[in-house]
């Protein structure tokens, strides 16, 4: 089957206009016929609800958490970002989405980017109109900041709680159409199965998480806005429930899935500290504004950082790339801050951490302070007073979570930070419409592989999210439905919703019966390990054979040794996440596969046999630019489909941020 | 910072669900670094009573980076434990040292029934909010975000009260379990923006009428709640609140309830 992107014809900046000059409409009367089901209530999911309840769709949504409000999106830190050019430094809608091009390392859709862009301003006003409290300045508008791997402020922010705001927004609208009958909300109900009818996804299982009840539900469409898949690790920075499960279950079903191996790590988080250690935790990457990170220019120098001088530190960022120093895109930063702990230069007990330091922008801000005090003979104690408290607005919430977490206080002694997975560019294939190769079946957020290439950059997440489902979603979706008002609800005693049922209720029962030794956690962190080892920040065909090879033996394992307490029809997390562990399973061998296919390294993937001589990634445009869509065959066997990317506007170079 | 192990002696209200009575069990943990937070104490726990073949303690969870607001165990008498401004999932060992016994409660509220040990039904904050805790605006149809400039102040007011994670420690904390806190906040978020204002005549009688509804109880000024809550919501909110809410009846508001 060819993969067909649906990228409509015309110049890149009218492309988006003409397809909503031109799209399907479904009228009034017939949307209320009109069952949609979206699974997901992060901002991709709150905001595709809540927006399609308003036009008049009746809508079902669930999450697991106990309530929409929860879902990961609420973590997000830094911010989000928009072309709106409010700082006037030169930024424009092509500006953004030549730097996300060229952040992805040349592996997005120029389409699909050039619209996230164009629509990014307005996600902004309608966040403002629904009473985000986003930073302000004094003279009351909005305020800025930068990310990395731009040049211009474009990042608004509310604190270091970005997504917390955008979230009670998107969820607030949410809870406004429940309130107005147009959405049914099901909280705690873990989606387990795609529902075909015809060729067509009808509907889904899901679980009633508290009473381990089994339900079906009718859709005209469904639309899996499930996060990411970080997880997979173990470790990352998602919360702990975050899992692929409504994605692999989709993936089986027969829609592909695209750059399974695109992972991101964070340069900036806290770095582990021991074997309980159940999740990491991210130091926003706005601190990259203000903080220099270093580490010694001695080889395991043993010094407090405050013995250690100014001219005994290797600021390695600024030193490898001048132009954008502290603020290079993540894999940059997180390879470099690698590189220097392996050849033996790390700080901290692990010696796997590098200094993130805020004394010389402490300073800088104190002595701003002081001057806009009118005392400019103020003394140095003192502008480190005023410094410590500019700091605190900006960025209080993560220097109190880091004092927490580790017990050191960062406005004293620089933060020790270290990689961590965090975001996963890689999910489910979808064309411009952001439907699947499974037709009626949509995939927005994280939860789809569309926008970032193989390098996603920061505040582009949340930019992605709310795109797709304030202003994407709402005309893509008619476009298909407008075919489908005769179609009437499909009745869940239809043999396809019984035959789906019974698949879920046999899988669960075979868990339960297995009643091997090892805990679910076990297994969890052993797959995590692998992966982490064989396919996390550098990679190579050596150790990606032996991984799928040592997952495959895993697998098994788990599947005759797995221990799940508790039982069926009861609330039972153990279950619910044994469910989940094997997902990663079968997705942990299919990203190394991808990984093994791709020889070359371009953006988060980086295969150490592909690099130039100062330790670049190296890409090779000629093979490998396309998109890989793997489809199921079954049982460990994919197959690899390739959408070849085309470059009519952006042409394709060597990523430099020297 | 000087790291250590302890062994620990855990008090835990155990209870199968809604329907049956529940009771404290002890538990015996040992090895626990000083470096672990407390949720991670939990899970070397639960993969012991795994490994025994007992069933581990149900508890909710997700973020472990207190923003989630999906924590909520009640440690030793408070909310969220011992650290002010501060989550359980935030909590880390090093606050307990070798020998201590630690109990651990369900958050107790009639409006929060417990679905299972430490795990309670919040979802009395989700009507909270359907009856009003929004901006009746459609997407697609805003203006310029900096068509209407706020006061930095103000809108540094309102984010604070926006900052409310929706954990329920206020009601935990307070003897008459009221939500007030909670519903100021929200009130606050909305009140103090120009966004916020078509629709402040109903909004804070809709949502406090709902909480009455849920069988949340009455504010009594004792403050319990701001001293636990973890994300530091003042009680000037609630005076907010209350005037908010007084300024509903005065006018005369067409608010639901008000009519009949
Ligand atoms: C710590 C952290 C900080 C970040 N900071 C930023 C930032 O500053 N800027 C930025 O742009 N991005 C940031 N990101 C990335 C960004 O937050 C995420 O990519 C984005 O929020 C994902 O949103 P989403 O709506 O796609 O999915 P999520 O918010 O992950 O939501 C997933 C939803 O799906 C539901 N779900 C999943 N599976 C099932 C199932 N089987 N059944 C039922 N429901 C299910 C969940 O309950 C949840 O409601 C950050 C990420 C992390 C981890
Ligand atoms: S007011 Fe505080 S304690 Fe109450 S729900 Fe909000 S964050 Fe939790
Ligand atoms: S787990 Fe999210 S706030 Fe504690």
């Amino acid at each position: 089957m060819p993969l067909n992107s649906k990228i409509p014809a015309g110049p890149i900046d009218s492309k988006w206009k003409t397809y909503k000059a031109t799209c399907k409409l479904v009228n009034p009367a017939n949307k209320r016929q009109l069952e949609v089901i979206v699974v997901g209530t992060g901002l991709a999911g709150a905001s595709a609800a809540a927006s399609l309840g308003e036009m008049g769709y009746k809508v079902k949504a669930f999450c697991f958490q106990d309530s929409p409000r929860r879902a990961h999106s609420i973590a997000a830190q830094g911010g989000i970002n928009a072309a709106k050019n409010y700082q006037n430094d030169g930024d424009s809608t092509y500006r953004l989405f030549y730097d996300t091009i060229k952040g992805g390392d040349y592996r997005a859709r120029e389409g699909n980017v050039h619209r996230l862009a164009e629509v990014s301003a307005n996600i902004i006003d309608q966040c403002v109109a629904a009473g985000v409290p986003f930073a302000r300045e004094y003279g009351g508008l909005l305020s800025n900041r930068s990310f990395g791997g731009t040049q211009v402020q474009r990042t608004f922010y509310a604190a270091g709680q970005t997504g917390q705001q955008l979230l009670i927004g998107a969820y607030q609208g949410l809870e406004r159409q429940v309130s107005l009958g147009n959405v049914e909300m099901y909280s705690r109900h873990e989606m387990l199965e795609v529902v075909m009818v015809d060729g067509v996804a009808r509907g889904i299982i899901a679980r009633n998480l508290v009473t381990g009840e089994l339900e079906r539900h009718f859709g005209h469409a469904v639309l899996l806005c499930t996060g990411g898949y970080g997880n997979v690790f173990y470790l990352s920075t998602n919360a702990m429930g975050s899992n692929v499960t409504a994605a692999w279950k989709a993936h089986k079903k027969g829609a592909f899935f695209g750059n399974p191996c695109f992972t991101q790590i964070h340069p900036t988080c806290i770095p582990v500290s021991g074997d309980h250690q159940s999740k990491l935790t991210l130091m926003s990457e706005s601190l990259r504004n203000d903080g220099r990170i270093w580490v010694p220019k001695q080889k395991n120098d043993q010094r407090k950082p405050s013995e250690i001088k100014e001219e005994e530190r290797d600021y390695y960022l600024e030193r490898r790339y001048p132009a954008f120093g502290n603020l290079v895109p993540r894999d940059v930063a997180s390879r470099a801050a690698k590189e220097r702990c392996d050849a033996g230069y790390g700080v901290g007990s692990s010696k796997m951490a590098v200094y993130l330091d805020f004394g010389a922008a402490i300073e800088r801000y104190g002595k701003i302070e002081a001057n806009k005090q009118g005392k400019p003979n103020t003394s140095k104690e003192e502008i480190i007073v005023l410094g410590k408290g500019v700091v605190k607005e900006k960025y209080g919430n993560l220097f109190d979570m880091y004092e927490k977490i580790t017990g050191e206080n960062p406005y004293e002694m620089p933060m020790r930070i270290y990689p961590a997975v965090h975001y996963t560019m890689g999910g489910l294939w979808v064309d411009y419409e952001l439907m699947t190769t499974v037709p009626g079946l949509y995939a927005l957020g994280e939860a789809n592989f569309s926008d970032h290439g193989a390098n996603r950059l920061g505040a582009s997440a949340l930019m992605q999210g709310l795109a797709d489902g304030y202003f994407v979603i709402p005309y893509t979706l008619g476009n298909r439905l407008a075919d489908d008002i005769r179609t009437k609800a499909i009745p869940t005693d239809h043999p396809a919703f019984v035959a789906a049922e019974k698949e879920v209720s046999d899988r669960i029962n075979k868990l339960m019966s297995i009643k091997g030794k090892e805990s679910v956690e076990s297994f969890h962190k052993r797959l995590g390990k692998i992966m982490w080892e064989k396919c996390g920040m550098a990679r190579n065909a050596k150790g990606l054979n032996e991984a799928i090879q040592e997952i495959r033996e895993l697998r098994k394992e788990f599947w005759s040794n797995v221990r799940i307490p508790g039982d069926i029809e009861e609330f039972n997390p153990e279950l619910d996440k044994a469910g989940r562990v094997a997902d990663f399973i079968e997705l942990g061998e299919l990203m190394c596969l991808d990984a093994l296919n791709r020889n070359e390294s371009c953006g988060g993937h980086f295969r150490e046999e592909y690099q130039t001589e100062e330790g670049e990634a190296l890409r090779d445009d000629e093979k490998y630019m396309y998109v890989a869509a793997w489809e199921y065959k079954g049982d460990s066997n994919f197959e690899l489909h390739k959408e070849d990317l085309n470059y009519e506007v952006v042409h394709p170079s060597a990523r430099s941020y020297k | 910072m000087q790291h250590y192990n302890m062994n620990l002696t855990l008090k835990v209200w155990k209870q199968k669900n809604s329907k049956t009575k529940g009771a404290f069990e002890s538990y015996k943990v040992s090895n626990i670094s000083s470096e672990m937070s407390f949720l991670e104490m939990f899970d070397v726990l639960n993969e012991q009573l795994v490994s025994e073949g007992k069933e581990p303690i149900a508890f909710d969870h997700d973020c472990r980076e207190g923003i989630c607001g999906m924590c909520s165990m009640y440690i030793n008498g408070r909310a969220h434990g011992p650290w002010s401004q501060n989550t359980t999932c935030q909590l880390h060992m090093r606050e307990y040292k070798d020998g201590d016994t630690i109990v651990v409660e369900p958050w107790r509220a009639d409006a929060f029934p417990v679905i299972k040990d430490l795990v309670v039904d919040r979802s009395g904050f989700d009507r909270i909010i359907q009856a009003g805790g929004y901006i009746s605006v459609n997407t697609g149809n805003a203006q310029d975000a900096n068509a209407l400039p706020i006061d930095k102040q103000k809108a540094d007011e309102s984010f604070a009260a926006a900052s409310c994670i929706g954990c329920g420690a206020c009601v935990a904390a307070c003897p008459n379990a009221s939500a007030m806190l909670f519903v100021s906040a929200k009130v606050s978020h909305l009140a103090l923006l120009p966004q916020g204002d078509p629709e402040r005549k109903t909004r804070a009688f809709n949502m406090v009428n709902q909480m009455d509804t849920e069988g949340f109880g009455s504010c009594t000024n004792i403050g319990a709640c701001e001293a636990e809550c973890p994300k530091g919501i003042s009680l000037e909110n609630i005076a907010r609140l209350n005037r908010e809410y007084i300024g509903s009846m005065l006018s005369g508001s067409n608010a639901e309830g008000l009519t009949n």
